[in-house]
């Protein structure tokens, strides 16, 4: 068959046509995004422009204190516990200050400064590596600052692990429903993960939600304060402003936003002349 | 025709073979699941409503916990639906399953009849299953 020019475009022109107005129309006839006819807004939730915590070292005085923290939070989050170290799971936990600072100890540094466990938990960063290598975008930025991870895309690809400087994120090696603890007791309003899944501290994004504060700072007895790093007025910014704080490798430029307030007054031994 | 007895004798037990699914489960037809409504929560309900007709959630139901994760967990949208004065959470564990407490003869039957598996449960914690 021949066809000149203008029969072509003819041809061409309605078939366009007849294309894009049937997708519409077909569209148009389906049923639409499911949405309930009423739904009450969530005015409990607390809301921020950037989450930060604030750790007063000196206010965590023995181990129990950290300890009961570091419980609550992987007890309401059904945090496995494997008992070793190659498959722990951590959102909350502890280090020397060497290995928390490093490059910030020396040698006359106070004895108990040096071995005291301090509390280390995911720094929810300004600039966070690991959301900008994960590949499904699983990891993300919140617009309260909080860096969350959806386990319902996270591929298992470590990605995250590698790039996050803080170790603060942990592969499911095993599954962690098969775990001492989380066999004895489960919370039953927050999922478990799966094997081959990463996990970090979350905020406590589900307890935000309900206009409480994270697990962390409720049990810690005032060490740890909570706030909004953006809002002057808060209590955060107010200690910030006045007492002398440290990050965590904060050369890195990813911005942590956990502050630790080292002082010494309270605890540091300080040995006699003779 | 070469070998046309072992070839015929071959497309019988070929054509048995295969249709055997079919002739083995004729007149067998397996129940329809029937999916318990009646737990102690829903029954304390005043209007047994679902957050959608039985119908769209019976089809759909998948569709809508898809668009509440990407609600709660991305955008962290918890606005919660009411429905005649009753308030649900956007949520699997918090929301669903604390009306339908049974996942056995709700969520179970009818996967198991259809063979989807989906995996919710690798993650998510079931009720308790009550003795009915």
């Amino acid at each position: 068959m021949s066809m000149n020019r203008r029969e072509f475009l003819k041809i061409a022109g309605i078939s366009t046509i007849a294309g894009i107005g049937g997708t519409a129309l077909a569209g148009g006839l389906r049923k639409g995004v499911i949405e309930a006819a009423q739904t009450a807004p969530n005015t409990d939730a607390l809301t921020g422009k950037k989450w930060g915590i604030a750790i007063d070292m000196s206010k965590l005085k023995s181990e129990e204190n950290i300890k009961r923290v570091t419980e609550a939070c992987h007890r309401i989050h059904n945090v496995p516990d494997f008992s070793n170290t190659k498959d722990e799971v951590k959102w909350i936990w502890t280090e020397t200050f060497e290995h928390s600072f490093p490059g910030q100890e020396h040698k006359f540094m106070a004895e108990d400064m040096k071995h005291k466990p301090f509390l280390l938990l995911c720094n929810h960063c300004d600039n966070p590596a690991c959301v900008r290598v994960c590949p499904t975008k699983a990891t993300f930025k919140r617009k309260d600052g909080i860096v969350m991870q959806d386990m319902h895309r996270c591929i298992g690809c470590r990605f995250c692990m590698a790039a996050c400087p803080f170790g603060a994120r942990s592969f499911n090696y095993k599954n962690p429903r098969l775990a001492k603890n989380l066999q004895e007791y489960m919370n039953p309003e927050f999922p478990t993960r799966t094997i081959g899944v990463v996990e970090k501290c979350t905020f406590c994004y589900e307890r935000l939600a309900k206009g409480l504060k994270p697990a962390c700072v409720e049990e810690s007895n005032g060490a740890l304060v909570f706030g909004d790093l953006e809002d002057p007025a808060s209590e955060i910014r107010k200690i910030l402003a006045s007492k002398h704080t440290i990050r965590r490798k904060p050369e890195l430029g990813t911005e942590p936003n956990i502050y630790y307030i080292i002082g010494g007054n309270d605890y540091a031994v300080v040995p006699e002349i003779k | 025709m070469y070998d046309g007895g072992k070839i015929f004798v071959g497309l019988i037990v070929f054509a048995a073979l295969f249709a055997s699914p079919f002739y083995l489960n004729m007149g067998k037809v397996s129940a329809k699941p029937e999916l318990k409504i009646d737990t102690p929560e829903i029954q304390k309900l005043e209007d047994k409503k679902c957050v959608e007709p039985k119908e769209l959630m019976r089809a759909e139901h998948m569709q809508i916990l898809n668009s509440w994760r990407d609600a709660v967990v991305r955008n962290g949208d918890r606005d919660q639906i009411i429905i005649s004065g009753h308030k649900y959470e956007k949520s699997l564990q918090n929301g669903c399953m604390k009306c339908h407490s049974n996942k056995k003869d709700f969520c179970d039957k009818c996967h198991n009849y259809m063979a989807v598996k989906p995996y919710c449960w690798d993650c998510h914690i079931a009720p308790k299953e009550k003795k009915s």
